[in-house]
């Protein structure tokens, strides 16, 4: 086999690889790319059934619950104007509390719950999630992160 | 005093690295030995600087000295000793400070090891060395001074975050850089290859072993990075496809390939422009994953910083330290002349299958990382790409890589006979077959593609334990002949055998997660939860001290069929500076499977939640990591890397040379 038969082989080998790849990426997208919403955004625009989604936000103060079976635990997330509630089953990470940005991931409920199956509070230096700081400036509740967020925006 | 002594080291450091990066390459190119030689010093010289400006901010840490902004932001008097020192490395500016303490450490030993190497080719190499060096130390001077002083000091530090307080995690960021900045050797061979448009098998022996050190160390850090996140986040999970996790991942994969396509270059001359190619990306991959890692654009555990500042600066020296050598790579790649022919079905065809399915999946990983920072840089919707797109589009890609694993070493060099590997192979095919049929028929539930993924690893483990029977041709009838094959065969072959052997426990690992149960019970001390077979009972609940925590600690009795199997002790811990909790997971391994659990809240009538998991073949996933870097160290030390081999080997070429 000559060099440039050789070097046309792998050219077609590395398209088809090629190919292969985009096509599986462009499917993978089509169906499995996970929208991040804020309350406000999810009232203003709804979200389709059954689509999974991200929500993020504060959770309410005085808002959670838990359900008879002890797993269950209800609670609502709010950026301020609007709320969402939300149920979840499982075991809440170590960073969960009232008054703290969380990202639920799940679907909308046709009833209007969204039902999480994984609530992330992040570990973050700043304890809160990126996605729900910037909703939360968007919907002009961004209070600020305490005196460490105060000094490093002064001048 | 000392924190000042650690700045001036920094800055020392620097000149030389601006000298390194300038004199021995014009001393390169005038042929002047004296400059040449200037490199290996200034590179010793360099490590010595950076290794005091180390030890001076480690003092600063363990002598708590609050004068110093990093050791406030970070630490506090009350954290024990072992987090004191960890804390250097566990926040950005110590971070950069270790990467830097690494890439000197690795260009010293290049000047040390280096001495067989022709002095031109070291003199290059190390400038490029420098000038990396040189960048980073501006960055570290400039946006991350680890010694910035605090005045008037606090009476006490913030503390360091408790989930990074744990020794998996402390050991986890040394080997990661190793591994990251190890490729840095490989990648200023490359560049020192381009400048002198050379790339010859000698060159190929000199680069695999560093590539092999920094791959290992790579290996090792990503399985450590995993397993904290298994048995520290509380949810049982080893892998996240998390952009963090996958900005390490990326520099494995294309390294992988590296490491096979650096084979070929030394042993048939060819897929010069290929290795070199990879070599300059796999470096780029571990800048892109510290940028990704360190400039804050993520979100995660590891995102200490959020400056833009630093994020531009990391950008910049992106551009220079990727687009430079591609530029360069353009203009002399095409004057590398190409060595040996092959037929498409042989051990080279094979590699370059290897390199091209690594690569490709590098491709869709990198995608699915940066996607969604690209769709939210450009002000579109804000997306999570997760577990789903990488099941489908990375697993796919690996999966005729790995049926390959057990053809590539029974392939010929030039022309290998697919034919005959496939007769060597039918007791691999035999035993892969009974694993899937056997694993259908028993085990309940039925789980297809996790039968199959067993399947894939008893393929691999048998196919490669066939190729080394037949090298010592075990069965041919075994005798003292026998011992003495095995004990001539070449360490780098042993590497390689345990290296795939590895790759299989790994696939088992995770393929017989498909298997794990789960079980949340809400339970009164003294009740109990079934899981598997076995019976878990929690005794009791109690509140105790740690040294800079409080935690209430579980005491779950477990059974099987009423023989006790083990005691455990599960954790919630508060965290008394950072006002936080962490979960402390119990786990029971006997190498087989893992028994999990995790204490939580209950719900307020002194009642606990336990979260448990049954995870069968777990631990298999980070011991096969472990055997893959023992395949890679035994590799290492093949006596083709020492040091008079390749003297020989020098002097072999410079003849080879001569001749041209």
């Amino acid at each position: 086999m000559t060099r440039k038969r050789k070097r046309l082989l792998v050219v077609l080998l590395s398209l088809g690889l090629l190919g292969t790849a985009s096509a599986l990426v462009l499917l993978a997208f089509n169906d499995n790319l996970v929208f991040f919403m804020s309350p406000s955004d999810l009232a203003a625009k709804g979200a389709p059934e059954t689509r999974r989604l991200r929500l993020g936000g504060l959770v309410e103060t005085g808002s959670v619950s838990r359900e008879a079976d002890g797993r269950t635990i209800d609670f609502k997330i709010t950026d301020g104007s609007k709320d969402v509630a939300v149920v979840f089953s499982g075991v809440l990470p170590d960073l969960f509390r009232e008054g703290q940005g969380v990202v639920v991931e799940g679907a909308l409920g046709r009833n209007g719950v969204f039902k999480a199956d994984t609530v992330l509070a992040k570990h973050d230096e700043r304890y809160m999630p990126k996605e729900v700081v910037d909703a939360l400036k968007q919907s002009g509740h961004w209070q600020g992160e305490g005196p460490a967020a105060s000094t490093a925006a002064k001048p | 005093m000392i924190a000042e002594l650690g700045h001036f080291a920094l800055a020392l450091a620097l000149v030389l690295a601006v000298v390194q990066s300038v004199v021995p390459l014009y001393g390169a190119a005038r042929g002047e030995p004296a400059l040449m030689a200037l490199g290996g010093s200034t590179a010793i010289g360099q490590f010595a600087l950076v290794a005091l400006a180390f030890a001076a901010l480690a003092h600063a840490y363990v002598t708590s000295d609050f004068s110093l902004a990093t050791v406030v932001e970070n630490s506090h008097s009350t954290k024990p000793l072992l987090y004191k020192i960890t804390g250097v490395w566990s926040n950005h500016e110590g971070s950069m400070l270790l990467w830097v303490l690494i890439l000197t450490l690795f260009g010293a030993a290049v000047a040390w090891f280096g001495t067989a190497l022709p002095p031109d080719l070291r003199a290059r190499v190390l400038a490029v060395q420098g000038m990396i060096g040189a960048g980073f130390f501006a960055f570290i001077l400039f946006t991350s001074n680890p010694f910035l002083r605090l005045s008037p000091a606090p009476p006490d530090g913030n503390g360091m975050n408790p989930i990074l307080q744990d020794l998996g995690l402390a050991i986890h960021p040394p080997f990661l850089y190793l591994g990251y900045v190890g490729f840095s050797v490989s990648f200023s061979f490359a560049v020192a290859a381009l400048i002198e448009g050379r790339v010859d098998a000698a060159w190929a022996r000199w680069v695999r072993p560093w590539t092999l050190a920094a791959w290992c160390a790579l290996t090792v850090g990503i399985a450590l990075g995993s397993w904290w996140a298994y048995y520290t986040l509380g949810w049982g999970g080893w892998w996240y496809w998390d952009p963090v996790e996958n900005a390490s991942f990326m520099p494995w994969l294309v390294g992988t390939a590296l490491l096979h396509s650096a084979i070929v270059v030394e042993k048939r001359d060819a897929l010069k422009t290929w290795t070199i190619l990879l070599a300059i990306v796999t470096f780029a991959l571990s800048l892109i994953g510290t940028f990704l890692v360190r400039s804050g654009v993520l979100t995660s555990v590891h995102a200490f910083a959020v400056d833009p500042a630093r994020g531009l600066f990391i950008l910049l020296l992106l551009l220079i330290a990727i687009g430079g050598p591609l530029i360069l790579y353009a203009v002399r790649a095409p004057s590398l002349k190409g060595g040996g022919l092959f037929a498409p079905i042989s051990r080279e065809g094979a590699l370059v299958l290897n390199n091209l399915l690594l690569a490709t999946g590098a491709l869709t990983v990198f995608i699915g990382t940066l996607y969604p920072l690209f769709l939210d840089a450009m002000g579109g919707d804000k997306v999570s790409v997760g577990f789903p797109f990488f099941n489908r589009t990375f697993v796919p890609l690996m999966a005729p890589l790995l049926i390959a694993i057990p053809f590539g070493p029974l392939l010929g060099w030039k022309r290998g006979d697919l034919l005959a590997a496939g007769q060597r192979l039918i007791a691999a095919a035999a035993a892969a077959i009974a694993v899937v049929l056997a694993v259908l028929l028993l085990v309940r539930p039925a789980e297809v593609l996790a039968a199959l993924g067993l399947g894939l690893a008893a393929w691999i483990g048998v196919g490669c334990l066939a190729e080394w029977a037949d090298r010592v041709q075990l069965l041919r009838g075994f005798g003292r002949d026998t011992l003495a094959r095995a004990r001539r065969l070449p360490r780098s072959a042993y590497g390689m055998t345990l290296a795939h052997l590895g790759v299989a426990v790994t696939i088992a690992g995770i393929a017989a997660s498909a298997w794990e149960s789960e079980r949340i019970e809400l339970v009164h001390p003294g009740e109990s939860v079934s899981i598997a077979g076995y019976d878990l009972r929690l005794d009791n609940v109690e509140r105790i001290q740690g040294p800079n925590y409080t935690a209430d600690r579980g005491t779950v009795t477990v059974t099987r069929r009423g023989s006790p199997v083990a005691v455990m002790h599960p954790e919630k811990r508060f965290f008394t500076v950072q006002q936080m909790a962490t979960t402390f997971t119990a786990i029971d391994t006997d190498l087989l499977s893992d028994l999990y659990v995790v204490l939580a809240d209950g719900d307020g009538n002194s009642t606990w939640t336990l979260r448990i998991y049954e995870k069968p073949l777990v631990p298999w996933i980070w011991l096969g990591c472990g055997v893959m870097a023992l395949g890679g160290l035994m590799s290492l030390s093949d006596r083709r890397w020492r040091v008079g081999a390749a003297v020989r080997r020098t002097r072999a070429a410079a003849g080879a040379a001569a001749d041209d």
